[in-house]
């Protein structure tokens, strides 16, 4: 099952990008997901965590975490509740600081130290409360807070074709019209949104907290395919799911985390539902999970 | 096993892979389908789709309860149709200008409610801090200042805007909910305005008579009828012209744009609108035997100039954008980067100077500003008129013109049953119970549009 979605996105990829070129430049500010070159090859270390440690007084949130991100692929986040699933990716986008270890971003070490200098990296987040206006479009809701325009005034002809580029590219066509209000639009319909919200600006990293937690089967479907086609066009993914038949539909590497600590980490073949399940739970696998956990990523270390 | 330990989140949500695949498999055509379908409405916005297909979509926003100004309409019309076959004096070109002319301050007052009803917020100050700077006008321009009328109007705008920033910055920083802080600036700016004028005029019954021109002819100075004719025409062809203009660039770039046939209807609505202004107010509404008077009141003008402007500025700026999405998901807005407590601010000190322009307009058709002028009475009409022309008292929707639409429902029900000698009782009761109405329709849509 992982490896069919795995070379379906791979087919994919090719046909994603020869819609984006075609579009390219048409849009005069962000080009978002129209500039393949802005994400790395398929597996392509992006980001490497080492020895992340996050205290909140007594609790231990985050006990020495080891975790690479390679590009264009998707990590799936696992972890029983409590686990330190959220702390770890508010880590990473600039939420909390760490109290030790380091980030490497391209090889290089970072601060992040703000969600701002979160997003001018690259990073973008994707919470759970998606925080979209419903009484705005589409298109408003994707530009908010970055309008393009002359001085005070909007250019919506110019927001209007680069949101549509973006919302094609991610092939999120199932919308009546993207000048609808949000608020009229499915769950997964503002899934999508909010995922082309955050990676139309240049995005390296898109980081989605329970992506299709509360949406029905089609609209699941929907938003994995969304994250597939993200993956495709070479933007490094991590998604944090409770539901293991989404995080194995979707995901080329896991990372399973258990009382704040990194317990098994690897390629998404190396796991099943069942040896998953014990090590999110127990912490430690009574089988083959715990041979992945010093596995490298494919490409370099 | 660790599957039936229970306490385990994930144990819960991960059933057998099999029966999940299945049902993939028999969403993957239907969704196949569905996307090819629409993605013809996405793509290829419906420039060629005709009137049908925009009035379908259009009847679906109404039922999701982004109704626009169709229902407050045709309440108009039938509130009109009543009060004519009751007395027919109610359609006479002398009584409809009378109507402008009372509905003008409840306009100004309910658009510059827009803004902050906008937001979620309320200003039940701006009755008596609009009145407060209307004193000020009047004050100035009085002897012995005789400042001339503009630095006057200058000085009463910046009053009330002042008086908007300040309970503003109340608000915004100190966090205190506008309703409190509003309503205490109700009955300080009544204070206020009893001490103003009284301080000012000791001698005269707590009344300063307007006798600027300028200031007297906002109400009663009319527009030359031909001149009247001109810019109107003048108007609706800028209108036309910006519209289609526009409409047909957007068609141009691929985009959603309403078809040529909504275009040219929505110019040809306002044509006649102004069309039928103009005439009415052309009519001789002078009393038999007295002065002939007839054009358009000032007022009008400077009414629809604000309209407009606003109407703009909250369309088209970033400025109006963040209102809508603060009102709409004031976190959100503040995540996105957007400086929340400076938009707050910006807008009650607008919903100020617009509250003031109001009162101006109003002290010229009392001939004089008072110090018992109801700023109470008048802030709820104003809240009304907002929320009776399709403004949400929850914020994040609602636009001008809602206010214009509200504030001559108003200023009709106000004016008719005045002609039918209703009491002040009934009126106040009747008055009552259209807000009440036009709030029970903004509170079931807002459910309507959650479900």
């Amino acid at each position: 099952m992982t490896n069919d979605s795995t070379t379906a996105a791979a087919s994919e990829s090719h046909a994603v990008k020869g819609a984006r070129s075609a579009s390219a430049g048409r849009a005069p500010g962000p080009s978002g997901l129209a500039n393949g070159g802005n994400a790395g090859a398929a597996g392509e270390l992006l980001l490497s965590l080492r020895g992340i440690s996050k205290r909140f007084g007594p609790v231990t949130a985050l006990d020495h975490v080891d975790l690479d991100i390679p590009a264009g692929q998707v990590t799936a986040l696992v972890g029983d509740n409590g686990a330190g699933k959220s702390t770890l990716i508010k880590t990473i986008s600039g939420i909390w600081q760490p109290d030790d270890g380091e980030l490497f971003w391209n090889g290089e070490p970072v601060y992040v130290r703000t969600p701002r200098e979160a997003a001018d990296l690259g990073i973008a987040t994707v919470y759970q409360d998606l925080a979209l206006c419903d009484n705005l479009d589409i298109v408003q809701n994707m530009f908010l807070g970055r309008e393009l325009g002359h001085y005070a005034l909007l250019d919506e002809t110019s927001m209007e074709l680069s949101a549509k580029d973006t919302l094609s590219g991610l092939s999120v066509t199932s919308v009546r019209s993207i000048r609808q209000p949000v608020g009229s639009l499915s769950g997964g319909q503002r899934q999508a949104v909010a995922v082309a919200r955050a990676v139309m600006w240049q995005a390296k990293l898109a980081i989605m907290d329970e992506p299709t937690a509360a949406l029905g089967v089609a609209q699941t479907t929907m938003v994995l395919d969304v994250i597939r086609k993200l993956a495709a066009g070479g933007i490094a993914v991590i998604v944090i799911s409770h539901n293991l038949n989404d995080v194995f539909e979707v995901a080329d590497r896991l990372a399973v985390l258990h009382l704040g600590r990194l317990v098994a980490s690897g390629p998404a073949s190396q796991f099943d539902t069942q040896s998953t399940v014990e090590i999110m739970t127990t912490g430690a696998a009574s089988q083959r999970g715990r041979v992945a956990v010093a596995d490298p990523p494919e490409g370099k270390d | 096993m660790a599957v039936d330990e229970p306490g385990s989140g994930a144990t819960v949500t991960a059933p057998a892979g099999g029966e999940a695949s299945e049902l993939a498999v028999t969403t993957g055509p239907l969704d196949h389908r569905d996307a090819e379908a629409l993605e013809h409405d996405l793509l290829a916005p419906p420039a060629d789709a005709g009137l049908r297909t925009y009035v379908s979509a259009w009847l679906a926003r109404v039922r999701s309860g982004d109704s626009g100004v169709l229902p407050v309409l045709v309440g108009l019309v039938v509130i009109v149709i009543l009060f004519q076959t009751q007395n027919s004096y109610f359609l006479t070109a002398g009584n409809l200008a009378n109507l402008l002319e009372q509905g003008a301050p409840f306009v100004m007052l309910g658009m510059a409610e827009v803004f902050v009803l906008l937001l979620g917020e309320i200003d039940l100050s701006i009755g008596y801090s609009g009145a407060v700077g209307a004193a000020v006008t009047v004050i100035l321009a009085y002897p012995p200042i005789n400042f001339g009328w503009a630095l006057a109007i200058a000085a009463g705008l910046a009053t009330t805007a002042g008086v908007g920033f300040l309970q503003g910055q109340l608000i915004t920083r100190l966090r205190l909910p506008s309703f409190v802080v509003t309503l205490a600036g109700l009955l300080f700016w009544e204070g206020f305005l009893i001490w103003l004028i009284n301080n000012q005029s000791p001698s005269n019954g707590g009344s300063i008579r307007i006798l600027d021109p300028v200031l007297h002819n906002i109400i009663y100075g009319t527009i030359n009828p031909a001149v009247g004719w001109i810019a109107m025409a003048v108007g609706v062809a800028i209108f036309g012209v910006l519209t289609a203009r526009r409409d047909q660039r957007r068609r141009a770039s691929g985009l959603i744009a309403p078809p040529i046939g909504f275009t040219l209807l929505k110019i040809a609505g306002m044509a006649a609108a102004g069309i039928v202004l103009v005439v009415v107010c052309n009519i001789n509404r002078g009393v038999h035997g007295g002065f002939a008077i007839r054009g358009v009141p000032w007022v009008v003008p400077i009414v629809l100039a604000f309209v407009v402007g606003w109407t703009f500025l909250l369309n088209r700026t970033r400025f109006g954008r963040y209102v809508y999405a603060i009102g709409g998901n004031s976190e959100a807005a503040r995540r996105a980067g957007i400086n929340v407590r400076r938009i707050r601010l910006q807008a009650f000190t607008l919903a100020g100077l617009t509250a003031a322009a109001g009162m101006i307009i109003y002290a010229s058709r009392l001939g004089s500003m008072s110090s018992d002028v109801d700023g109470g009475q008048i802030v709820l009409y104003a809240v009304a008129a907002a929320v009776i022309g399709g403004a949400s008292l929850f914020g994040g929707r609602g636009k001008m013109v809602h206010a214009l639409l509200g504030g001559i429902v108003i200023a009709t029900i106000y004016n008719g049953m005045g002609l039918l000698d209703f009491s002040a009782a009934v009126q106040y009761m009747v008055t009552a119970l259209v807000l009440l109405a036009a709030v029970t329709v903004d509170a079931l849509s807002r459910r309507g549009r959650v479900a």
